[in-house]
C-alpha cells in the first residue's frame, strides 16, 4: 500500500474545511486584535521610554509562556470573568473555545508587532523628522505621511512574524475547545494517527507560508508603491477568510455536541456517542481534545452536550476530595453533587479506566511481585513512568503513602510512549491506565491494590444542564449504559492504537458497538 | 532703515541641558540681531557656536527661554508654530527630503498641507522645477536616491519656495557639496532671493561663501553675537576671531591673484 492510498488521508482532508476555517478564523481574529492593541501602543510608546520598556518588557514575558500554558490560563480566567458579569450584569459569555483562544493569541502576537513597530517608528532620521516639522506638519501627519510609511518595512516584519507565530500557536487552542488544526494533531499523537499529525503540521505550515506571502506581497506593494500588489495581498488574505467562512455558515447550530479528553479512549467513545445520537436521528459534532479541566467546565456551562469522565477523575480533581469511599457510596455522592449543578450522571459504561501501576509480567513473576505491596521492598532500586500529570495528582500521594513507595527515579512521558519503554525495560513500573489495549498487548501485568490507596474509575456518561429532561438523548444513550466491559473497551483501545486505516475512532467505535449490541 | 525689520531677535537666550548631570549649555546667550526686508544675511560660526540654534528659533522649531523673536511684526510665541512654520522656507542640511516621496510631492508638501487643490500645486512643481533647473519631464517623478547631492538640494530650495513665503531660512545648504556644485548653487539661489524679493538667513560655517553671497554677515562664537556688518564693515572690527576669520579668504584671495594672473603673463 503506498503511503497516499492510506484511507486516513481521505479521512483527514474530510475534516479539513472545518478544521482550517476554525483555524483561519481563530488565528486573524486574534492577529487582527493584536494589531488594534499593540499598534496604538507602540506609536504612543515610541517618546516615552518608562512606556515602551514596561511595554516591552510585559510582552516578552508573556511570550516567555508557553503557549499551551497560556491558552489553558485563559479559560479559568473568562470562566471567572463570565460568571462576575453574569452576577453583576445579568449576561454570561462563553469562556469555552473561540473567546479564550482569541485573547491568548492576541497576547501572543503582541511583542514582535510592538518591538519592530517601535523600532521601525524610532529608526527615523532625525533629520527627516525636523524636515517634517519644518515644513509645517503637525505631529499628526509627521506621524501618518513620513513616520509610518518609513517604518513600514520593520513594522511589516514584525507583523509577518506575528502572523506565522499566531498560526503556529493556534494548533494548540484545541484542549480549551477550539477546534483548529491542533485537532488533527492531538488526535493524531493519541490514536497514533500519524497521518494525522502529519496532515496537521503539513496544513498549518502550509497556511503559515500562505499568509507570510500574501503579507510580503502587500509590503513590498506598499514599499514600491504598487497599488496592484498591495491589492493582490488584500484580496488574497480576504478570499482565504471568506471561504473559510462558508463551510461553517452551513453548520446546523442544533446539533449535540460530544466532547472527548486528550486520549484514544475518549475519541472512539466520543465517536460511539455520536454514531449512536445519529442512529436516533439526531445530529450530532465532536469537539475533540480538551483538557482534563476544561472539558468540565465546558459541560457545565452548556458548551458541549455529553462527554464521558470517570468517577475517580472527577471525585479527586474536580471536588478536591482526598479520601476515599467504596465504589458505589462514591457513585452515589458523585450523583448528589453533580445534580446540584444541573449535571445529569446518565449512568456507567460498565468499565473502569484506572490508574495502575503496570510491569512486565515476566519480570513480576520473576521477583514474585503480584501487588503494589510487594513491589514496595524494590523500588528504591527502580525507575518509574507515568503521564504529565500522575505525580501531581492525589492518588500517587496517597499510594505513597499507604506502601511506603520510592523510586530511584520518576520521569514523565506521552502515555503512548511509556507502555513500550516498560516493556522495553527502558523504566521498571509505569502508572498506565487499566483499560489500555497495550497491556494486552505487551503482555504487561496489572498490580493488586489491596489497601485501595487508588479511588475507583468507573467511566460514565455526563449530561449537560439543558439536556437534563432530554428524552431523546437519553434514550439515545441507553443502550450503552453498562455493556461495555473492560475486555472489549481494552480491545477497541488496542485497536485504536493500531497505527493504521483501520485504526481511526470512528472505525473502533463501529466495531465496539457491533460487539456490544450483540449481547 | 526705512521699513520695520523682517525677523527681529531682542535679547534672546537658549540653554540645553548638557546631559548626565554636566552644566546646561547656553547655546543662544543674549543676542539681538535684525534682519531687514529684502535682505541676505549670513550667520558664520564654527560648529557648537550657536548659529543653527538661533536659526531654528525662528521658526519654533526650538523655543525660547528669555528674550523675544518677532516675525513680520509678530512675536512668535503668540504664532501657532504649524502656520509659521508653513508660512516661512527652510532649507536643510543635505537636503532633509523625504526619501519615500517623489520629487514632485516633496516640492508640493508645504501647498499640499496647506490645502492647495492638485492641479495647482502640479503647475507650481513644474514652475519652481524650472526656477531651480532641474528638468521637469527627467525629475517629476525620481525619488530622492535616484539625485545627485546637488540635485538633491535643488529640490530643497524649491521645497522651500513652493509656498511663496517671503522669508527664507537655510541651514549649511550648500555645506556638502563639491566647490562647483556649491558655486553654482549658490550663485542661482542668490539670483532667486533677488527675483522674488525674499528675505534669507542662510548659517555657514564658510566665511568665503558668506562673503560672497550674502549682503551682511553676523559672526557668532560661544553663543555669543561677537560682530554684524556688511563684509568691508566686518573688516574694520576689532574682534581678534572675526579678524581670523576673515584672514583665510584674504590669503587666499591673494595666493589666488598670484597663482591665477588674469593677464596672461605667463
Amino acid at each position: 500500500m503506498s503511503l497516499f492510498s492510506d484511507p486516513r488521508w481521505s479521512e483527514a482532508l474530510a475534516h479539513l474545511p472545518d478544521y482550517l476555517g476554525n483555524h483561519v478564523r481563530v488565528s486573524v481574529t486574534a492577529l487582527a486584535l493584536g494589531l488594534a492593541i499593540s499598534l496604538p501602543l507602540a506609536i504612543a510608546a515610541r517618546n516615552r521610554p518608562a512606556m515602551r520598556g514596561t511595554l516591552l518588557g510585559f510582552a516578552s514575558i508573556v511570550q516567555t509562556v508557553p503557549g499551551l500554558a497560556l491558552l489553558a490560563l485563559f479559560y479559568p480566567l473568562l470562566l471567572a470573568l463570565a460568571a462576575l458579569s453574569l452576577s453583576w450584569f445579568g449576561f454570561g459569555f462563553s469562556a469555552f473555545g473561540f473567546l479564550p483562544a482569541v485573547l491568548a493569541l492576541a497576547l501572543y502576537s503582541m511583542l514582535p508587532v510592538l518591538r519592530n513597530t517601535i523600532t521601525g517608528l524610532n529608526g527615523v532620521d532625525a533629520a527627516i523628522l525636523e524636515a517634517a516639522q519644518g515644513v509645517g506638519m503637525t505631529p499628526r501627519q509627521s506621524l501618518l505621511s513620513v513616520e509610518l510609511p518609513l517604518a513600514l518595512p520593520v513594522m511589516m516584519a514584525g507583523v509577518r512574524t506575528a502572523a506565522v507565530w499566531v498560526i503556529g500557536t493556534a494548533t494548540l487552542s484545541t484542549p480549551i475547545g477550539q477546534t483548529s488544526l491542533g485537532n488533527y494533531i492531538f488526535a493524531g499523537l493519541q490514536t497514533q494517527n500519524w497521518v494525522f499529525v502529519l496532515f496537521g503540521c503539513l496544513a498549518a505550515a502550509v497556511l503559515a507560508l500562505a499568509v507570510d506571502q500574501l503579507l510580503a506581497l502587500i509590503e513590498t506593494g506598499i514599499r514600491a508603491r504598487s497599488r496592484l500588489r498591495t491589492a493582490l495581498g488584500g484580496i488574497g488574505i480576504a478570499a482565504l477568510v471568506a471561504a473559510t467562512l462558508v463551510p461553517s455558515m452551513a453548520r446546523s447550530p442544533s446539533s449535540y455536541i460530544v466532547g472527548a479528553k486528550t486520549f484514544a479512549e475518549q475519541y472512539v467513545l466520543s465517536a460511539l456517542i455520536a454514531q449512536r445520537l445519529r442512529a436516533a436521528g439526531l445530529s450530532a459534532s465532536s469537539r475533540e481534545g480538551l483538557g482534563s479541566n476544561v472539558i468540565f467546565e465546558a459541560l457545565a456551562s452548556n458548551d458541549i452536550d455529553v462527554y464521558v469522565d470517570y468517577s475517580g477523575t472527577l471525585w479527586a480533581n474536580q471536588f478536591h476530595h482526598t479520601d476515599i469511599k467504596p465504589r458505589q457510596v462514591l457513585l452515589d455522592e458523585l450523583k448528589a453533587t453533580l445534580a446540584q449543578q444541573r449535571i445529569t450522571l446518565l449512568g456507567e459504561l460498565g468499565f473502569e479506566n484506572a490508574y495502575a501501576l503496570v510491569m512486565p509480567r515476566k519480570r513480576a513473576e520473576q521477583l514474585g511481585i503480584r501487588s503494589i505491596a510487594d513491589l514496595a521492598s524494590h523500588a528504591g532500586t527502580m525507575s518509574t513512568a507515568a503521564d504529565y500529570e500522575f505525580f501531581s495528582r492525589p492518588e500517587w500521594a496517597r499510594l505513597q503513602k499507604a506502601y511506603g513507595l520510592t523510586f530511584r527515579e520518576q520521569r514523565q512521558m506521552q502515555p503512548d510512549f511509556m507502555y513500550a519503554a516498560v516493556a522495553s525495560g527502558e523504566v521498571d513500573v509505569i502508572a498506565g491506565y487499566t483499560s489500555d489495549g497495550l497491556i494486552a498487548k505487551y503482555d504487561l501485568m496489572v498490580l493488586d491494590d489491596p489497601r485501595h490507596a487508588i479511588p475507583p474509575y468507573d467511566a460514565m456518561v455526563l449530561l449537560a444542564p439543558k439536556r437534563a429532561d432530554d428524552q431523546a438523548l437519553k434514550a439515545a444513550l441507553a443502550p450503552l449504559l453498562g455493556r461495555i466491559d473492560i475486555s472489549a473497551m481494552r480491545e477497541a483501545n488496542l485497536r485504536a492504537a493500531g497505527g493504521d486505516g483501520a485504526s481511526s475512532p470512528d472505525v473502533v467505535a463501529r466495531w465496539l458497538w457491533e460487539k456490544i449490541a450483540k449481547r | 532703515m526705512p521699513s520695520p525689520p523682517l525677523i527681529a531677535y531682542a535679547h534672546v537666550g537658549k540653554s540645553f541641558d548638557g546631559g548626565r548631570g554636566a552644566e546646561r549649555v547656553k547655546a543662544v546667550d543674549d543676542v539681538s540681531l535684525e534682519v531687514a526686508e529684502g535682505e541676505f544675511l549670513a550667520i558664520v560660526g564654527g560648529s557648537g557656536s550657536g548659529k543653527t540654534t538661533l536659526l531654528r528659533l525662528a521658526n519654533r522649531l526650538i523655543d525660547a527661554d528669555s528674550g523675544s523673536i518677532t516675525v513680520e511684526g509678530e512675536d512668535v510665541r503668540a504664532a501657532d508654530p504649524v502656520a509659521l512654520r508653513r508660512r516661512i522656507g527652510y532649507v536643510f542640511q543635505s537636503g532633509g527630503l523625504f526619501p519615500h516621496i517623489s520629487v514632485a510631492g516633496n516640492i508640493g508638501i508645504t501647498p499640499k498641507l496647506l490645502g492647495t487643490p492638485a492641479v495647482e500645486i502640479a503647475a507650481r512643481v513644474d514652475e519652481l522645477l524650472d526656477l531651480v533647473r532641474l528638468d521637469r519631464g527627467l525629475y517629476r517623478d525620481r525619488l530622492p536616491h535616484e539625485l545627485s547631492g546637488g540635485q538633491r538640494q535643488r529640490v530643497g530650495v524649491a521645497r522651500a519656495l513652493a509656498a511663496r513665503p517671503r522669508i527664507v531660512l537655510m541651514d549649511e545648504p550648500f555645506g556638502a557639496l563639491d566647490p562647483l556644485t556649491r558655486d553654482a548653487l549658490g550663485d542661482d539661489y542668490r539670483a532667486l532671493h533677488r527675483k522674488f524679493g525674499l528675505t534669507t538667513v542662510m548659517i555657514t560655517h564658510d566665511m568665503t561663501e558668506a562673503i560672497l553671497l550674502a549682503d551682511r554677515v553676523a559672526v557668532m562664537r560661544g553663543g555669543k553675537l561677537l560682530a554684524q556688518g556688511t563684509p568691508s564693515e566686518l573688516s574694520n572690527s576689532d574682534d581678534a576671531y572675526v579678524g581670523e576669520l576673515l584672514h583665510t579668504p584674504r590669503r587666499q584671495a591673494e595666493r589666488l591673484k598670484v597663482l591665477l594672473p588674469r593677464d596672461g603673463a605667463a
